[in-house]
């Protein structure tokens, strides 16, 4: 009889690497994802259950106090980010109104940038307008990285979270490292 | 020979702003020369007195340094930092040196001074515009074995590097309210009224340093400083705002759409000792508001024989080596205008110490404040005259000047270096790119920017805005500028000035007078172009290439054009301009692919269990961008023996395979069953919850778009599987048709082919094996069937396990998230491993597939195949009245008999395995071009049938069974007998196992 709970997570990435002077690239913890599709008129209900305001603009977020995030990423469509053990499945399983929930939480691989320059780091790849007054702080964005598609999401001045696909989170990792070392420059 | 320290003989103390001190040592051809930090490689050169640095393209004429600056068409070099770093047909008015720089001239052999190539000098009668469009037409089979190759092996200039570049390049996408492209006088006032907006601001310049022409003006301030000092002072001020990005060492080479502009920055090819990550050069791809084109003008030179001789150079060129290097382009320098700028770089060299023998201008009364500044200084100026021909070889020696007008007394006059100037020529290439209209200035003969089709606006002299404070003025109100005002003072106005060959070059003529140096064409050239009937100024300039090279005519297009429109009778709008295209001036590789190399050349994508196949030795198949197993070699095996054995394996015990790259999309909502009815030629509606259904998607013309198992979770949710190659667009397709064709529908699709590591356990040993790792899911054969899905636990972790086969064997496809892959993999391998578990690969699973008559999208469909042809008719829900493609399948010649279908082939010799591909005839003694009527799609041996087998479309195939037909090889034709599609288990009752 094999062991039930030997099964182990294996993250796709090792914050074993040097970043640039001034910036730094590492793999985000796990997290729980759900890929969120809804209509407008389900937007409140849902918004009650999440205990978030689910961003109904281009480019926002809205954060929880306890940390459950909702980034907009189309019209009807958002990328819910919690905690590795949150409930947040099973809250969508009890609403009563017309939506998607998908599990999506290890589909996504997060990584974090930060530091100064940590914008720069992002513009060598992504043809975003990352300043300040184009992307404050919570805004967010399906987006381009090099040649792969990611999310990315300002948390602070100096601080992004990156968000992409698993078989593409080497590229993206790699992708940010080389960049991050032209931006100390 | 001067001493080792000196900066060169050339060099006038108290000239220039380098410091004598900061000596630089370089190499030229392997002699070991001396400059000063901030030469360019030009400017060190003719500080040692060399002016021959390269031979031309198609005459090896000697050549010279024409310009100081990017539009130089002679001097160009190879600079060499080692093997992998070797760069060809760099110019050397813009190389910067560094201690330790190797430059090597060109296209010489064996040396630059006595090169065996300029015998094509003197058989240059020979060789006319064209003259290869002519003289190569016969014998036609010449032109590939012979001329063709001796051409290309004569032709071309400079080397390539032999390995591999090892630098780094970068890149940086940016966005500005300005970008303001040229940092002289313009480019400066403009950007710093802007700045001083607020507003974020991008300058950049192709110099090392900011100032444009100020660098080489002389008496001319503004704001009351020396107007170079007020150039460093403002881009200092600049530099020190934090809303503004100066950026110098840059180009501009590109204006694309929406205010578009790639600019490409040289961070180390000016330094000794780069650091180690330090990127050779950054591409920035700018997003403009607004563009500034700031980019001045180029001086062109005067069209008469023998112009091109070393020495021979533009008179702004000499400024610039005098006033910014310090540097004597010569210690007797002549003179030949037809405008008065020379006439202020002929007074510079002149207080310099300079003997100016004469000024020759073709104009015939020059009048303005520099020409009498010039004769008071005792400097004789000759209007009305000019230059008919230069003497000396490897550098200019002499002039002959004679009378414009002819007759007259021929002078001969001694001199070791001329400057000239034919006047300038706005630098209007980025508006052109920009898809702006020039307009023709007839006075000034030039073109100059008129109808924007971009938010942007021209400055300065690219604007034909001559007098600098009107630059000044213009650049400021161009931006908008509140408080900025600027004042200036002095400068020299550029009056004057002609286009087209000088006297004594023309038509009557048959005088090299070069109008573009880097591709040899002379004024006779392109009147030779226009005897030949090339009336368009496209066709004049590919028949006789000028502009056409590495310059892009920067110097030449404005007099090639004069003489094509004077041969032509025609004036010069009405011949019109070529079309400037990016690059400005030549782009490296490196700076464009960037990032984009080795690792990041492009996503390699891996999957979860991708390190536990390393580590056993698996070879990995490349499918797009995935990696998969691709079989498991054991010691002593060969690929061959390793595929036998696996694909045994799985029929006598079970295989675990890594199905993880298969597409997954979940279709939600309740709407769901709908929308897939609308999407598959199978039905859907009646599929109970736990139940699986192989569906086959096509395209509206009925052709087989992708297939793959779906499973229903749940009333209103769906897993859906497709091919690892058909997910992105299978999931395009489906959200295609569900927000244009059916927007009606509550349904959502969401990607989730990396949520699931996805383990196939294969064999009639396959439950036995997970079973006891498996939580809340009865497994027996009534609770669960093949073709069922359920959801519970495995080792602890939630799972998807689908009763499904791609094998023929009862088996199970084990779902669970991506990160659990591995260790779930190891936990059912190391619990199969005693009864026989066997990981399998690609190849093996491809095998296992045909044994069964499986097909691959795309291996045995072409898009072309219905699914009537690959025998799938029981795919398509016959009651159903709707889906895509329904109305395609219908089409006449999809329903006409005489199509291939789908067949299987066994070789009559039951040891040969057929090439996929190959053709199928059924008489093999027919001529060549025999009769095709088929090909095989799939081949290969099968350990576990002990024979060959292959699949094959073949005409009315289905009605050919057990007929004889014939695969014709290079080695012998191949007999076959058409059989059905399943090779193994033709029952099927081993999925039931």
């Amino acid at each position: 009889m094999a062991d039930m709970s030997s099964a182990t997570r294996l993250h796709p990435l090792r914050a074993d690497r040097q970043s640039g002077r001034t910036v730094s690239v590492t793999p985000a913890g796990d997290a729980t994802r759900i890929s969120l599709r809804a209509r407008p008129d389900a937007v409140a209900k849902l918004s009650r259950l999440l205990g978030l305001s689910l961003p109904t603009r281009p480019k926002s977020t809205a954060v929880a106090k306890d940390g459950r995030a909702a980034l907009w990423l189309g019209p009807d469509e958002w990328l819910l980010i919690d905690a590795p053990d949150s409930d947040v499945a099973a809250v969508l399983a009890r609403a009563d109104v017309l939506h998607s929930a998908v599990d999506v939480s290890h589909r996504n691989v997060g990584i974090i940038v930060s530091g100064e320059g940590a914008d720069r780091t992002i513009s060598g790849g992504c043809p975003q307008d990352l300043s300040l007054a184009a992307f404050p702080v919570g805004a967010a964005s399906r987006t381009v990285l090099g040649k792969i598609e990611v999310i990315v999401w300002r948390t602070g001045e100096d601080s992004f979270r990156i968000e992409c696909w698993r078989s593409f989170s080497e590229y993206a990792y790699s992708f940010l490292q080389e960049s991050a070392k032209d931006c100390g420059i | 020979m001067s001493s080792s320290l000196s900066s060169g003989s050339n060099r006038i103390a108290g000239k220039g702003r380098l410091t004598p001190a900061k000596t630089v040592r370089f190499t030229f051809d392997g002699q070991n020369l001396t400059g000063l930090e901030g030469d360019t490689l030009a400017s060190a050169l003719l500080a040692n007195g060399i002016h021959l640095v390269g031979r031309s393209f198609k005459y090896h004429r000697p050549r010279g340094i024409l310009s100081a600056g990017s539009e130089e068409p002679n001097a160009l070099v190879d600079i060499e930092r080692d093997k992998a770093r070797r760069q060809p047909n760099v110019r050397a008015t813009v190389q910067e040196i560094y201690d330790g720089l190797k430059a090597k001239s060109q296209n010489r052999w064996p040396s630059l001074t006595f090169d065996v190539g300029s015998v094509n000098d003197l058989f240059s009668p020979m060789l006319p515009a064209g003259f290869y469009y002519k003289t190569f037409m016969w014998p036609k089979f010449a032109w590939k074995s012979i001329y063709e190759p001796k051409i290309r092996a004569a032709a071309g200039l400079g080397v390539v590097p032999g390995e591999a570049d090892t630098d780094r390049y970068a890149n940086r996408f940016a966005h500005c309210d300005l970008l303001v492209v040229g940092g002289g006088a313009a480019g400066l006032a403009a950007a710093l009224g802007a700045a001083e907006t607020g507003a974020k601001v991008i300058l950049c310049d192709e110099q090392p340093e900011m100032g444009g022409a100020l660098r080489y003006e002389s008496g001319v301030t503004i704001d009351g400083l020396d107007a170079y000092a007020w150039a460093e002072a403002t881009a200092a001020r600049l530099r020190n705002m934090s809303n503004v990005t100066v950026l110098s060492r840059t180009t501009a080479f590109g204006y694309y759409a929406q205010n578009f502009v790639g600019l490409v920055e040289r961070i180390s090819d000016h330094l000794s000792r780069p650091a180690a990550d330090m990127p050779r050069e950054r591409l920035w791809q700018v997003r403009a508001r607004k563009v500034v084109l700031a980019t001045g003008a180029i001086e062109r030179h005067m069209v008469f024989a023998n112009n091109d001789r070393p020495g021979i150079m533009l008179a702004s060129a000499a400024r610039l080596f005098l006033n910014h290097h310090g540097v004597a382009v010569g210690r007797k320098v002549g003179v030949y205008t037809a405008n008065d700028s020379a006439y202020a770089a002929a007074i510079d060299l002149k207080r310099a110490g300079i003997d100016i023998p004469v000024i020759v201008d073709t104009r015939d009364n020059p009048a303005s404040p520099v020409v009498e500044e010039a004769r008071a200084l005792g400097i004789e100026v000759l209007a009305g005259h000019a230059v008919f021909s230069a003497g000396g070889k490897r550098r200019v020696s002499s002039i002959q000047v004679k009378p414009n007008k002819g007759g007259g007394n021929e002078r001969r006059i001694t001199v070791d270096a001329l400057i000239m100037s034919a006047g300038w020529t706005p630098s209007v290439h980025l508006f052109s790119q920009s898809r702006g209209k020039v307009a023709w200035d007839a006075a000034n003969e030039r073109f100059l920017p008129g109808d924007h089709a971009q938010d942007c606006v021209s400055v300065g002299a690219c604007n034909g805005t001559d007098d600098l404070q009107a630059t000044l003025d213009e650049a400021l109100s161009a931006v908008a500028a509140s408080g900025t005002r600027l004042a200036a003072s002095g400068g020299s106005g550029w009056v004057g000035g002609m286009v087209g060959s000088a006297p004594g070059a023309g038509a009557d003529t048959t005088v090299k007078a070069f109008v573009d140096f880097q591709n040899d064409v002379t004024a006779k050239d392109v009147r030779l172009a226009v005897r030949e009937g090339m009336h368009s100024i496209e066709h004049v300039k590919r028949f006789t290439t000028n502009g056409m090279a590495t310059d892009q005519g920067k110097t030449s297009n404005m007099h090639g054009l004069a003489i094509a429109a004077e041969a032509l009778g025609k004036p010069i709008p009405a011949v019109g301009l070529t079309t400037f295209r990016a690059p400005f001036t030549p782009v490296t590789f490196g700076s464009i692919v960037n990032n984009a190399r080795h690792g990041l050349f492009d996503p390699t994508r891996r999957t979860p269990i991708h390190a536990w196949h390393a580590a056993q030795g698996a070879p990995f198949e490349d499918v797009g961008q995935w990696k998969r197993a691709w079989y498991y070699p054991q010691a002593g095996e060969d690929m061959h023996a390793a595929i036998n054995r696996e694909c045994v394996a799985v029929r006598n015990h079970a295989g675990i395979f890594d199905a993880s790259t298969l597409g997954k999309i979940e279709v939600v909502g309740p709407d769901a069953a709908k929308f897939l009815e609308l999407l598959y030629t199978n039905p859907w509606e009646k599929l109970g919850v736990g139940r699986c259904r192989y569906g086959i998607m096509l395209r509206e013309d009925g052709f087989i778009y992708d297939d793959g198992v779906v499973g229903r979770l749940a009333e209103d949710r769906f897993h859906v599987t497709t091919t690892t190659g058909g997910a992105p667009r299978v999931m395009h397709h489906m959200e295609d048709y569900l927000q244009t064709e059916f927007p009606h529908l509550d349904v959502w699709l969401t990607s989730t082919t990396e949520q699931w590591a996805v383990i196939a356990v294969q064999g009639p040993k396959a439950r036995q094996i997970i079973a006891p790792l498996v939580e809340g899911i009865d497994l027996s054969n009534e609770a669960m069937p093949h073709m069922s899905v359920r959801e519970g636990r495995i080792c602890g972790v939630p799972t998807r396990l689908f009763r499904m086969s791609f094998t023929g064997e009862a088996g199970y496809e084990i779902n669970v998230p991506a990160d659990y892959g591995q260790a779930v993999w190891e936990a059912v391998h190391a619990a199969g491993k005693p009864l026989g578990l066997t990981p399998y690969g690609t190849e093996a699973m491809h095998i296992l597939r045909a044994e069964k008559g499986y097909i691959i999208v795309g291996q045995d469909t072409d898009g072309t195949v219905t699914p009537h042809d690959a025998g799938l008719s029981w795919a398509i829900g016959k009651n159903k009245t709707d889906y895509v493609g329904i109305r395609g399948l219908l089409r006449r010649d999809l329903v006409a008999p005489g199509r291939k279908q789908l067949v299987g082939l066994r070789t009559k010799n039951p040891r040969t395995v057929l090439e996929e591909g190959a053709q199928i005839v059924a008489n093999p003694n027919q001529p060549v071009p025999m009769t095709m009527i088929g090909h095989v799609t799939s081949s290969y041996w099968s350990e576990n049938c002990g024979r060959s087998i292959a699949l094959a479309l073949v005409v009315d195939g289905t009605k050919r069974m057990g007929e004889t037909l014939y695969v014709p090889m290079p080695d012998g034709v191949i007999e076959v007998e058409v059989t059905g599609t399943v090779f193994f288990d033709e029952k099927g009752e081993r999925l039931n196992g």
